[in-house]
C-alpha cells in the first residue's frame, strides 16, 4: 500500500493533531475558540472540496448540510433526549440521505445549472423550515440549560464538543486523501476533465456523482449539530446562511482546489485573515470589502491557490503535497 | 381584497421583476456567466436614484436616466477589471469573480450606508379604476419597463452593434473570425445587462422601501425568473417576471390564510423544479 507512506500526508495530520491539541495544554478558552472556528472550517471546506474539487461541480449549497444536520440533530436533543452522540450521528445520515436524493435528482445538471440549483434548494429549505412549527419556526430550536449537565456541565461540554471536531477535521482530511488516491477518486477526477470520456471508459458516473456528494455532506451533517449544540439554540436564518457557503468557496480557493492539502491550508489562512481584519479598527468596518477584494485578486491570478503555486514554483514538492 | 386589484399589482411589480431578470438573461446569454454581483447592480440603482434625487434634488425620473447611464458605464468597467480574464476559464472563476464583486460594493455600501431602511419622499397621486387604485409611480415603471424592452428588443435585431450582440452569444470564436471585436462586446453586453438592473432598482425605489441588502432578495428572485421563462431568452425573463408577480400578487387572493412566509418557499420550490422537469424553462433557454 504505497499511498499510505505519502509523508506529506502523515505530516499534515500531525500538524493539525498538534495545533488542535495546543489549546487542551494550555487550557485557554481564547485560543480554544479561535482553533474551534478553524477546525470547523476545516470540516466543511474540505468536505466541499470532495465535490467541488475532485468531481468539478460547484455547488453554492454546501451549508444546507450543515444546517438541516444541525437542526435534525437539535430536535433530537430537544424533543427526544437523544444523548449526544446518537443525535450528531443522526444528522449526518440525514445530511448523507439530503445528499442522496438530491443527487439523484440535480446532479444530471451541470456548470452553472447546478450552482444555480444548489442555490435554490439552500433558499427552499431554509423557507420551509422557517415555516415548520415541528422545528420551531422563525425562533428555531432553544436547548434547556439542563442538557449540558449530563456532560459534566456547559464548561466541559464545550470541551467535549472540541474535541470531538478536532476528531472530525483529522477524520475529513484522512477521508478525502483515501478518497482522491483510490480508483473511485480516480474516477470522480475523470469526470472533472471529462464527464463523457469518463463515461466511456467504464465509469458509472451518477453513481460516482451520487457517492461523492453523500460522502461529502456525511461529516458537515455531524458537525452541525455539535456546532449548534455548543451554541444552544439554532435558527434558519444561522443555519441556512448562503454566505457561509461562499466563504468556504474563498478557503478552497484561497488554499487550492482539488487538493488535500488546499482546503485545510485556506481554512487557516482565511480563519487568521477575518479575525484580523475583524479586530483591526481600520478594516472593522470593510471587513466583508477586503474579503472581497482578496477573493478577486485570488481568482484573477492565482487561480490554484497557494497550494497549486507553491507546487509549480518548487517542483520537488510535487511529490509530497497530497 | 378582490380579484382585480390583485392581479393588476402583481403584474406591476412583475414588470419590474421582468427588466431586472432580463439582465441577468442577456448577460448568461452572451457571457455565459452568472452574475452574482447583479443584486448589489440593483442595489445601485436604488441608492444612485435616492441619492440623486434627495441630495441634488433632481427630479427622479431624470435621475433614473443618470442611473442608467451609470449601470451601464459601471458594467463595462466590472466586466474590464473583473470578469475578462475569467472568460476562458472554468464556470467557477467568473462565479466567483462576480460574487467577489458583489462582496466588495455591499461591504463599502453597508459600511456607508449601513443597513437602516430608506424610502423615497415622492408621489405621482394615483390612478383610480373600478373597486382598486394603482399609484401613479407603478404605473410609470410599467411603462418604463415595456419602453426599456422594446427599446432593447429595436437594439439587438435591427443595429449593426446588435446583431455583433447576438452574434458573440451564439457563437464567440466564429464571430471572432469575422471580425466583430469580441471584448467589446462582451464588456457592452455585461454594462447592458447592469444597466437593466440598476433601472429596475431604481423603478423599485420609486415605490418600495429599500436597504443596501434589498439587492439580495431581488435577485434571487431574477434567478427564479431567468430559469422560469429559459436562461438566455429575454421575452422568457419577461413572461418569467409577470408570472412570479402575479403568484405574488394571487397567493394572499387564493389562500388568503396562507402566511407571507410561505411564499419564498413556493418559489423556490418551483425554481426547482422546473430546473429538474424542464431546465430549459417557459419559453426555451438558448443552446
Amino acid at each position: 500500500m504505497k499511498r499510505w507512506q505519502n509523508s506529506g500526508l502523515w505530516l499534515m495530520l500531525a500538524l493539525l493533531l498538534v495545533g488542535g491539541l495546543w489549546p487542551a495544554f494550555t487550557h485557554n478558552q481564547a485560543n480554544r475558540e479561535m482553533v474551534y472556528t478553524i477546525l470547523l472550517s476545516i470540516v466543511l471546506a474540505s468536505s466541499l472540496n470532495i465535490m467541488l474539487g475532485y468531481t468539478g461541480y460547484v455547488s453554492f449549497g454546501h451549508v444546507v448540510f450543515f444546517g438541516l444536520g444541525g437542526y435534525v440533530g437539535m430536535f433530537l436533543l430537544h424533543n427526544h433526549h437523544f444523548p449526544l452522540w446518537s443525535a450528531a450521528l443522526a444528522g449526518g445520515i440525514a445530511a448523507g440521505l439530503l445528499a442522496f436524493l438530491l443527487g439523484k435528482a440535480i446532479l444530471r445538471l451541470r456548470g452553472a445549472f447546478f450552482a444555480l440549483a444548489t442555490i435554490g434548494i439552500n433558499e427552499a429549505i431554509r423557507a420551509l423550515i422557517n415555516n415548520l412549527t415541528l422545528f420551531g419556526g422563525p425562533a428555531g430550536i432553544s436547548l434547556n440549560f439542563n442538557i449540558y449537565k449530563d456532560y459534566g456541565g456547559a464548561g466541559e461540554a464545550l470541551w467535549l464538543v472540541y474535541y470531538a471536531t478536532l476528531f472530525l477535521a483529522l477524520a475529513t482530511i484522512f477521508l478525502s486523501y483515501a478518497i482522491k488516491t483510490s480508483k473511485f477518486g480516480l474516477g470522480l477526477l475523470a469526470i472533472r476533465e471529462d464527464e463523457e470520456a469518463a463515461e466511456v471508459i467504464g465509469i458509472v458516473t451518477p453513481r460516482a456523482k451520487t457517492w461523492a456528494y453523500v460522502l461529502s455532506a456525511f461529516i458537515p451533517g455531524i458537525v452541525g449539530v455539535l456546532f449548534f449544540f455548543k451554541n444552544g439554540n439554532i435558527e434558519p436564518s444561522d443555519a441556512f446562511r448562503l454566505h457561509f457557503s461562499i466563504e468556504m468557496l474563498v478557503m478552497i480557493m484561497l488554499g487550492g482546489q482539488g487538493t488535500v492539502l488546499g482546503p485545510l491550508l485556506g481554512a487557516t489562512g482565511y480563519q487568521f485573515l477575518r479575525g484580523f481584519l475583524l479586530t483591526n479598527s481600520f478594516f472593522k468596518d470593510i471587513q466583508l470589502a477586503v474579503a472581497g477584494f482578496l477573493l478577486l485578486i485570488i481568482v484573477l491570478f492565482i487561480p490554484a491557490g497557494a497550494v497549486g503555486w507553491l507546487k509549480r514554483r518548487f517542483t520537488l514538492l510535487q511529490e509530497v503535497l497530497p | 381584497m378582490s380579484f382585480l386589484p390583485a392581479l393588476v399589482d402583481g403584474l406591476c411589480i412583475g414588470f419590474v421583476y421582468g427588466l431586472a431578470a432580463m439582465g441577468l438573461t442577456l448577460i448568461f446569454g452572451v457571457l455565459r456567466v452568472v452574475n452574482l454581483a447583479h443584486g448589489s447592480m440593483i442595489t445601485l440603482g436604488m441608492f444612485g436614484l435616492y441619492l440623486l434625487s434627495t441630495h441634488l434634488n433632481l427630479n427622479p425620473y431624470l435621475a433614473l436616466v443618470l442611473v442608467a447611464v451609470l449601470g451601464l458605464g459601471s458594467g463595462m468597467l466590472i466586466y474590464y477589471l473583473a470578469l475578462h480574464r475569467t472568460m476562458n476559464a472554468p464556470h467557477l472563476s467568473s462565479l466567483l469573480a462576480t460574487f467577489a464583486v458583489n462582496m466588495i460594493l455591499v461591504g463599502i455600501g453597508t459600511a456607508t450606508f449601513s443597513t437602516s431602511a430608506r424610502n423615497l419622499d415622492f408621489a405621482l397621486g394615483s390612478f383610480h379604476y373600478g373597486e382598486g387604485a394603482i399609484s401613479g409611480q407603478r404605473l410609470v415603471a410599467v411603462f418604463a419597463t415595456l419602453g426599456v424592452t422594446s427599446g432593447l428588443y429595436l437594439f439587438l435585431a435591427y443595429t449593426s452593434t446588435g446583431k455583433y450582440i447576438r452574434a458573440v452569444a451564439n457563437n464567440r470564436y466564429a464571430a471572432e473570425l469575422v471580425g466583430i471585436p469580441s471584448t467589446s462586446i462582451l464588456a457592452l453586453s455585461f454594462g447592458l445587462g447592469t444597466m437593466l438592473a440598476a433601472i429596475a432598482g431604481g423603478l423599485i425605489a420609486t415605490f418600495l422601501p429599500f436597504t443596501i441588502l434589498a439587492g439580495g432578495v431581488y435577485e434571487l428572485k431574477s434567478f427564479v425568473i431567468c430559469v422560469l421563462g429559459g436562461l438566455g431568452n429575454p421575452l422568457g425573463a419577461l413572461l418569467g417576471g409577470l408570472i412570479l408577480g402575479v403568484l405574488e400578487g394571487f397567493l394572499p387572493f387564493f389562500l388568503p390564510n396562507l402566511p407571507n412566509t410561505w411564499i419564498p418557499v413556493l418559489e423556490f420550490g418551483l425554481f426547482v423544479v422546473i430546473l429538474l422537469f424542464r431546465p430549459s424553462g417557459l419559453l426555451g433557454a438558448k443552446q
